[in-house]
């Protein structure tokens, strides 16, 4: 087991969170469907995971709690970490956008650890 | 569900880039809301289910309710006295309401951008370097044989675009729809996309320009080595494949999404795959088309470049337009602190902007247009309540292949639309300047309004 690992943040588009931003980005699973992280099997186990535990992503710029649940290995890659857009991965998002006005926001490299209790 | 329904057809679904036309609505006029959207996908179900008439107030000053009048004189108030005022958003939207915008910052010498700075800006910065080989999404289905999707998951972003456009119909020189073309996905996961495509590429996360690269080399007949594989995580095989497909299909076309811009790399991987599609016309027709996210994110681009002469981050506070992303694009104007004020309409920059540009929202007095609340406007000065672009009130949108449609109202909101209030806003913003003026002065603003 490891108590935390390196991993690439993907932030994107997700079907539940084009419905969920319908019915109200302040609505409870708008709120849900934003701080919950997709990884591997083999990375949650790595991490010691189970679906719906608790996770902490951290990096340079700022940190997020959120849910983690499990994605095939053939769908996801190890070390990769995906989450749709929202609130707490805008958390991770370095503002500078190095005169291009778009801030990165995929491939963001993070640490992810387990948040016990 | 009442038994006063009607029904409303050739309606269009303003979700997304696709700006699907061909709705047939089912309204309950006295329960006001759309109980029924055939032809919508499971985006579009949502959208028009869940817009409907709120008991809330038209306007918030300062989180109390107040009258719109109220609300547009502080706005006007507001944008007046600032000296480095940002209006942005606008993507979803009409193009009557955009046009409205532009004129107020033009008007306050203001700076204006889009949600595109964060979309597909740097596509936008790409196509000026390179050109963009472009189409309509009917060419595409009735010519395209080989589809090629890089960097997006139109399964879950846009769902009727294969069925629609690309994948599926039957086109004029399409007889038999699927089963005439050849799908290819890129992308680092295997997303819900994947099982459409003919071939999936799996490719390395940050990748994409050099996977681009050696595909415009093995194009022009270069030689590359063979670690391309441990780099890109691409075989020179699959490389190969890929290019022999590319030159000798009778019409290509290359869809990418924000897997290319919103990574490392931005406009220079955009830049790369409208090079290679550039290069593939030695050989062929190719042409390269960004998938656009909100409903009308195209159509702010095509006003502000018509209405200014650029797409996106322009600043007007010389009395001329200037165009420079880094500058002008909001995140940066809000992460360095230079705007004083910002008027964000039909956007939520609270829930997706880093965090150093959403804390600087939180110092300066913000006016926020938008149908629901959001981060955003929980945090405004004045924020309106409006009603819903294509399901309350009609109006232009472009969709993703800058084809303009006409949109048609389901039923009324007792809200206001944004091109009302920006309308009157305007008219306040020039009460204001004019009153400030000295006695018998001239200035720009006694000219003839661009709108």
């Amino acid at each position: 087991m490891t108590e935390r690992m390196l991993m690439l943040l993907i932030a994107g588009r997700s079907s539940e969170q084009g419905t969920s931003l319908n019915k109200g980005k302040l609505k409870p699973e708008y709120q849900r469907v934003t701080s919950t992280a997709e990884m591997n099997e083999q990375d949650m186990a790595r991490l010691d995971l189970k679906d719906g535990d608790r996770i902490r992503l951290s990096n340079g710029v700022g940190e997020t709690t959120v849910t983690c649940t499990p994605r095939k290995i053939t769908d996801l890659p190890s070390g990769i970490i995906f989450m749709p857009y929202g609130p707490s991965s805008s958390e991770l998002m370095e503002s500078d956008t190095a005169g291009s006005g778009m801030p990165i926001s995929k491939n963001l490299t993070v640490t992810v650890e387990k948040v016990s209790g | 569900m009442s038994n006063n329904l009607r029904v409303v057809e050739n309606a269009t679904c303003t979700f997304c880039g696709c700006v699907c036309d061909d709705m047939i609505l089912t309204v309950d006029d006295t329960e006001k809301r759309i109980v029924k959207a055939k032809n919508a996908c499971v985006l579009g179900r949502a959208w028009f289910a869940e817009h409907t008439i709120e008991d809330a107030p038209a306007a918030m000053i300062s989180g109390k309710p107040a009258s719109v009048d109220d609300a547009v004189a502080e706005a006007a108030r507001i944008l007046v006295e600032a000296r480095f005022p940002i209006i942005y958003g606008l993507s979803d939207t009409t193009c009557e309401a955009q046009r409205q915008a532009v004129a107020i910052t033009d008007m306050v010498r203001g700076n204006i951008d889009t949600t595109t700075s964060v979309c597909h800006g740097p596509s936008g910065l790409a196509f000026q370097g390179i050109g963009e080989s472009t189409m309509t999404l009917g060419e595409v289905k009735n010519r395209a044989d080989l589809v090629v999707y890089w960097g997006g998951n139109p399964a879950e972003s846009h769902p009727r675009h294969f069925t629609r456009y690309t994948v599926t119909p039957k086109g004029m020189f399409m007889p038999n729809g699927k089963k005439d073309r050849t799908v290819v996905l890129v992308d680092v996961r295997r997303t819900p996309s994947a099982p459409v495509a003919n071939i999936f590429v799996q490719l390395k996360p940050g990748k994409d320009f050099e996977l681009l690269w050696a595909l415009r080399a093995r194009v022009k007949g270069r030689e590359i080595k063979a670690d391309i594989e441990e780099i890109t995580g691409v075989s020179l095989a699959v490389i190969d494949d890929l290019v022999q497909r590319m030159k000798t299909c009778r019409y290509g076309v290359l869809f990418f999404g924000m897997g290319l811009t919103m990574t490392r790399g931005r406009h220079f991987n955009s830049g790369a795959l409208l090079a290679l599609a550039t290069d593939l016309n030695e050989f062929t027709h190719f042409v390269a088309k960004p998938v656009r996210g909100h409903g009308n994110v195209t159509g702010a681009d095509n006003v502000v470049s018509w209405q200014t002469g650029y797409p996106f981050g322009v600043n007007f506070s010389r009395g001329y337009p200037r165009f420079n992303p880094g500058e002008f694009t909001t995140v940066d104007t809000l992460s360095r602190g230079d705007a004083d004020a910002a008027m964000i309409i039909a956007s939520d920059p609270a829930s997706n902007f880093p965090k150093a540009a959403i804390a600087h929202l939180r110092r300066i007095p913000v006016i926020t247009l938008d149908t629901k609340p959001t981060l955003t406007s929980s945090l405004a000065r004045v924020a309106f309540r409006t009603s819903t672009y294509g399901i309350n009130t009609g109006g232009t949108v472009y969709r993703m292949d800058d084809v303009p449609i006409t949109l048609r109202k389901a039923f009324d909101s007792p809200f206001p639309d944004d091109e009302t209030i920006l309308r009157a806003l305007k008219e306040k913003v020039q009460e204001l300047l004019r009153s400030r003026m000295p006695r018998g002065a001239k200035s720009a603003f006694e000219l003839p309004l661009s709108a």
